[in-house]
């Protein structure tokens, strides 16, 4: 099968068994169409090229300042897209084609907008900051105006009964100016007073502050603005108090208003004067719908402006980060001596030879270069990446295997089987037809609108659902099958093939026993008799089919994982690996656990009584002695002797034979190429370069020895616990059922029985959600988990080497997918 | 308590510890520091360094660079990573934190004052502050007219408070005077500092004391060149001195009556940790001397991230990147002048 796989021959070719042969490519491209070369490659998708100037840091290398450019240009097209968001102006779907335009008129256009927009939005903050300071210093006059249209009126009030005590002066109405109205006239000191507005944050700061730096011959008064005010300075809202603050001398008022600086309190003047005060506000009212209009004229420009770059915008953003890759691309090429040609070395898969060479061409003539590009295979020991040919369908599977490691170049791909296995063993834990449909429909929507789905941004969870939306749903139609088998149906046992197979011998026998029924017709023919359901032995019954069936599966699977280590043996031409790894471990593995399958199998056919762990357990302790009644065939006593004697035979065959015969190829080879005469050298580099490269790797016996003895120990054991890991299978899918089970008859049916409707409601409301929370989504999760486990473990621990490193080609497909 | 932090100090600092370590992780090595010789320009060093931790907060500045953006923007990431920091702390941890920024608090301080002193203007002053030592109302600063006032109207209200008892005075403030109090809030600042840390025991006490006392020894030093040939007495030396540190009490006694540097140079090398640094320079340098003490603190704040469950990673790391940021300032300051020759005078290599 490995063999043939690559070349057909008697079965079809396996794309995903063996990475495809990948081959390491030198191009010899000449500058002038390096550029378009590499563009071409990219939209190819299909060379993974090596960094030759690892040496080199990145502003040395050859195209630093072209990085340079598109790095400014990526940096316009970012504050595009700010401005656009801010604006709320969405870019369009993209017209056209970005090969039809040139880098050097982008750049050129990008530069032009940018400095369009800036200038415009610098225009914008001008008229919008004055703007703001006109609304603020509004709001000055209407709130100091109230404060001193209230506070004349009280001090008028205060005059016309002066006679009276002076009880008012608890009045908290501005105690100072009615202090100032009710001294002598001729006493009165012009105080002076600053009004403004400050941030409410700082402003008890504020006031301490001036309180103290006046030693308290200040007086201050503040209102609070309800609405939220922009302020001139920063364009950001800011809730803020409008501030009078008075104040007598020269001094004090240098210092108040340095404080008033400090504190970012804009002052605006205010008059005394009421009729003053009118007029200023009218024109300032004026002012503001002059300087709205104009502002909106101006947003009306700008948003026109981001309109055409919107149109634009995904094509530029596009085309700069394809100009990026290209040009970091193009810095991984080596410079020639001549400076005349650039030199790639890069993975690429074999069947694409044609297609690379065919877009060197295209290039060569594209770019009028008068020489075309060189394109040679080279040899290399370097192990290749790796490269399966996915679709969306197995890539998801794929993901699974290569999360535990990507697979050595041409290792046999655990994920060909995995397609299947790993939603079987999930549905084995996961066996109800009911949610098995649940769990169909919610994948299906996922499948059905998959396009639409696909170019969203979808939430972190929902994308891992999304992504792996066909192995979930394999998962479900597995567990369809599961469920039918195990009869389960939210745990309502369903006759669906056929009525059960018994019945009632008389009316007395009650519905919980086995005792009383008779066979009346045919077995029931698929699945499980829904007739079990409810008994008392149900779950004896269960217990014994689901263990041993998950015996059965756990060894044909671990059957298959060592199966598949001979393919590899093959593939790779060691006959040590068949002889004396895959041939003693299916020995050692069938003459024990392959053994207890047979008996399992036997007792099921033949119904017999035996019991199976005691024969297990025995054939270990006293393999002489008489079965008894536990015998299942004749002359199982010799089979066991026999059996026994192959187990322990095939553990030091295990051990000791592959290091002694590794360590006498090394001397053989070591040999012949100390001694090799001179015309043979031919012949044993080639001997070499095929050998891969552990031709040059130093020999170290005791630890092959030792590597040896830890894989045998580690199979010897495993082949037990991981028998006994299988068991979870039975585990988890006992757990499932029952927690249905008590949903189903502690929840549903005893709301069911109180007879009320708005109980039952409750009842129903409440199943739902533990069925879908717990069941459907928890469930899932965990039985997900463990299969995962199990076949990274349990399955991939026999044969998968996993190594390897994932094909990272060089591709716009992948760039323009990746955000910024 | 020492000995028992690894179990219970994870509950509240285990997830700060991995931050800083993280962030610890993401400081320049002596690898970047090689590129960083070689650029030709600003933008070249833009470009390295968009490759590491300063990448997001480099990459929408428009391309003609100068030195002051660089350094802006590489502070910025330092003051969002102390914010983010000190919101996830809790006390003591936090109280730890807080006292790192007041050594920022008192420059910025006198930065304000003695700008104001010359009639520079406050905004224009403000912006050049470091933005981990502000605080409310500091351009309120400039209004005071000397010491006092200075106290009375602003400093009441800020942690600076109590390191305020030793040095109020009525006297205007001038050039020497503002010079004499910063140092004695310096001092009165780490001898708080030291204090706490005392106080919180265990590997923070140990670890913080060696590093705080090597900054109160360089403050010492610092202090005795510089006053070298002004008028400050002898006493008032002495007394500028914080009372702990390895130089602490002989030491200091020593340093008060020194006349030049040969003899502050004789007074050190009596203590083994600073007679490595003073062996190196020849007699009468005292330029090299502020490299070779960055050096020596290098040294030691990258100790203290060899010892696990204490708060003085929080202090290394932030000392750290402060360095960085110097020696940022100077590369660039060196590349943008043509002087690439000079970048090794100043730049201190940390790993």
């Amino acid at each position: 099968m490995a063999e043939n796989g690559g070349g057909g021959g008697c079965c079809p070719p396996m794309d995903l068994m063996r990475s495809e042969p990948m081959q390491l490519v030198q191009l010899i491209v000449p500058m002038e169409s390096a550029h378009l070369t590499v563009s071409y490659l990219g939209d190819l998708g299909l060379v993974q090229f090596k960094d030759l100037n690892s040496e080199k840091s990145p502003f040395q290398r050859t195209y630093a300042a072209q990085i340079k450019r598109c790095g400014e240009m990526a940096r316009k097209i970012r504050f595009f897209k700010d401005q656009m968001s801010k604006a709320g102006v969405l870019p369009k779907e993209m017209l056209g084609k970005e090969n039809d335009i040139d880098l050097d008129d982008v750049e050129v256009k990008l530069g032009e907008l940018e400095a369009e927009l800036v200038e415009i939005n610098a225009n914008n903050d001008k008229l919008q900051r004055s703007y703001n300071e006109l609304m603020e210093y509004k709001l000055v006059l209407e709130k100091a105006g109230e404060f001193f249209s209230s506070a004349h009126r009280s001090a008028t009030a205060q005059q016309r009964e002066t006679e009276s005590p002076r009880a008012s002066e608890d009045l908290l109405e501005s105690p100072l100016l009615q202090e100032e109205k009710s001294i002598d006239a001729s006493k009165q000191v012009k105080l002076g007073f600053l009004t403004g507005l400050v941030p409410r944050e700082k402003s008890m700061v504020f006031e301490r502050i001036l309180f103290r730096a006046t030693r308290g011959n200040v007086y201050v008064r503040q209102t609070v603005v309800e609405e939220t005010v922009i302020d001139p300075n920063s364009g950001e809202k800011a809730e803020k108090n409008v501030f009078v603050v008075f104040y007598s001398g020269e001094r004090a008022k240098s210092k108040i208003l340095k404080i008033c600086e400090a504190f970012g309190a804009n002052r605006y003047p205010f008059s005394e004067d009421l009729r003053k005060q009118a007029q200023m506000i009218t024109e300032v009212s004026g002012r503001l719908t002059e300087l709205k209009t104009t502002i909106d004229a101006g947003l009306g420009h700008r948003n026109i402006l981001l309109q055409t770059i919107g149109d634009k915008f995904e094509l530029w953003s596009l085309k700069v980060r394809k100009e990026k890759a290209i040009y970091h691309t193009l810095n991984m090429l080596s410079l020639d001596v001549t400076k005349k040609c650039l030199v790639a070395e890069g993975w690429s898969p074999v069947f694409a030879s044609k297609e690379i060479q065919k877009a060197l061409e295209r290039a060569a003539v594209d770019s009028n270069s008068q020489v075309g590009s060189i394109f040679q295979i080279l040899r290399t020991k370097e192990l290749p990446p790796t490269y399966f040919r996915t679709n969306k369908f197995t890539s998801a599977i794929q993901e699974i295997v290569d999360a535990y490691g990507v697979a050595k170049y041409q290792e046999a791909n655990p994920g060909v089987f995995t397609i299947v296995t790993f939603p079987f063993l999930f549905a084995v834990m996961f066996g109800d037809w009911g949610h098995g449909i649940c769990l169909l429909l919610a994948t299906m929507y996922l499948i059905v609108r998959e396009k639409k789905l696909a170019s969203q941004k979808l939430g972190d969870i929902m994308e891992m659902a999304f992504g792996g939306r066909y192995v979930i749903m394999m998962m479900s139609l597995f567990s369809i099958y599961t469920g039918l088998i195990y009869n389960e149906f939210f745990s309502i046992p369903y006759p669906l093939f056929a009525p059960s197979a018994y019945d009632c011998r008389d009316a007395s026998c009650s519905e919980a026993t086995t005792i009383g029924l008779i066979k009346v017709r045919d077995t029931y023919p698929f699945g499980l008799d829904p007739v079990w359901h409810g008994t008392r032995s149900e779950l004896p019954f269960l217990n014994s089919l689901k263990m041993k069936m998950s015996i059965l599966l756990g060894v044909s699977q671990m059957n298959l994982g060592i199966i598949m280590s001979y393919f590899n043996a093959r593939f790779f031409k060691s006959s040590v690996n068949v002889w004396f790894q895959f041939i003693p471990q299916m020995i050692f593995l069938n003459s024990l656990f392959g053994y207890l399958s047979v008996l399992i199998i036997i007792k099921w056919c033949t119904g017999s009584q035996a019991d199976l762990y005691h024969v297990m357990i025995y054939m270990f302790l006293s393999p002489t002695d008489e079965l008894g009644e536990n015998q299942l065939f004749p002359h199982q006593k010799t089979v066991q002797l026999v059996l026994l004697f192959l187990a322990l035979v095939s553990v030091p065959c295990m051990l000791l034979p592959k290091p002694f015969i590794l360590k006498k190829q090394h001397e053989a080879r070591h040999q012949g190429q100390s001694y090799a005469p001179l015309e043979e050298t031919d012949e044993s580099l080639h001997v070499e370069t095929s050998g891969g490269s552990h031709g040059h790797e130093e020999f170290e016996f005791s630890e092959i020895f030792v590597h040896q003895l830890i894989h045998t120990i580690e199979f010897v054991l495993g082949a037990v616990s991981n028998t006994a890991s299988y068991l979870r299978l039975w585990a988890l899918s006992l757990a499932h059922s029952e927690l249905s089970s008590v949903f189903y008859e502690k929840v549903l049916l005893l709301a069911w029985g109180y007879n009320n409707w708005l109980i039952l409601i409750v009842g129903i409301i409440v199943f739902v959600f533990a069925t879908v929370g717990v069941l459907l989504v928890m469930e899932t999760l965990s039985a997900f988990l463990h299969a995962l486990r199990l076949h990274w473990v349990e399955f991939q621990n026999k044969f998968y080497e996993g190594d390897g490193y994932k094909f990272a080609p060089f591709s716009f497909i992948l760039t323009a997918s990746e955000d910024e | 308590m020492y000995g028992f932090e690894a179990l219970t100090f994870n509950i509240h600092g285990g997830y700060l510890e991995a931050i800083v370590r993280g962030h610890r992780a993401g400081l320049l090595t002596t690898a970047d520091y090689n590129n960083l010789c070689q650029c030709e320009n600003l933008d070249d060093i833009k470009m390295h360094l968009s490759a590491t931790k300063y990448g997001s907060y480099l990459q929408n500045e428009p391309s003609p660079l100068h030195t002051t953006t660089i350094v802006e923007k590489c502070t910025l990431k330092l003051v969002d990573d102390y914010k983010h920091m000190l919101c996830q702390a809790t006390e003591p941890m936090s109280t730890f934190l807080e006292y790192i920024r007041y050594g920022h608090m008192i420059d910025n301080v006198v930065l304000i004052v003695t700008g104001t002193l010359h009639e520079r203007d406050v905004q224009e002053l403000i912006e050049k502050c470091h933005p981990l030592g502000m605080f409310d109302s500091i351009a309120t600063l400039a209004v005071a007219q000397n010491m006092r006032e200075l106290y009375r109207l602003v400093l009441v209200d800020t942690p600076l408070a109590p390191y305020f008892s030793e040095c109020l005075t009525s006297e205007d403030l001038d050039d020497m005077n503002i010079e004499i109090m910063r140092n004695t809030l310096y001092k009165a600042y780490l001898e708080d500092f030291y204090k706490f840390c005392q106080k919180l025991g265990g590997a923070t006490a140990e670890i913080m004391s060696d590093l705080l006392a090597f900054e109160a020894d360089r403050r010492a030093v610092n202090i005795t060149i510089n006053s070298i040939g002004t008028e400050l007495t002898r006493e008032d030396r002495k007394k500028l001195y914080s009372n702990f540190g390895f130089l602490y009490p002989y030491g200091h006694e020593e340093l008060a009556i020194c006349e030049d540097i040969d003899q502050v140079r004789g007074v050190m090398e009596k203590y083994p940790p600073y007679q490595a640094i003073f062996s190196k320079m020849s007699y009468g340098e005292s330029q090299m001397l502020d490299k070779a003490f960055y050096e020596e603190e290098v040294r030691r704040l990258c100790l203290a991230f060899e010892q696990q469950f204490h708060y003085a990673v929080f202090f290394a790391y932030m000392r750290l990147r402060e360095q960085e940021i110097r020696n940022l300032m100077w590369i660039s300051e060196c590349v943008a002048q043509n002087q690439k020759s000079r970048i090794h005078d100043s730049v201190v290599y940390m790993f």
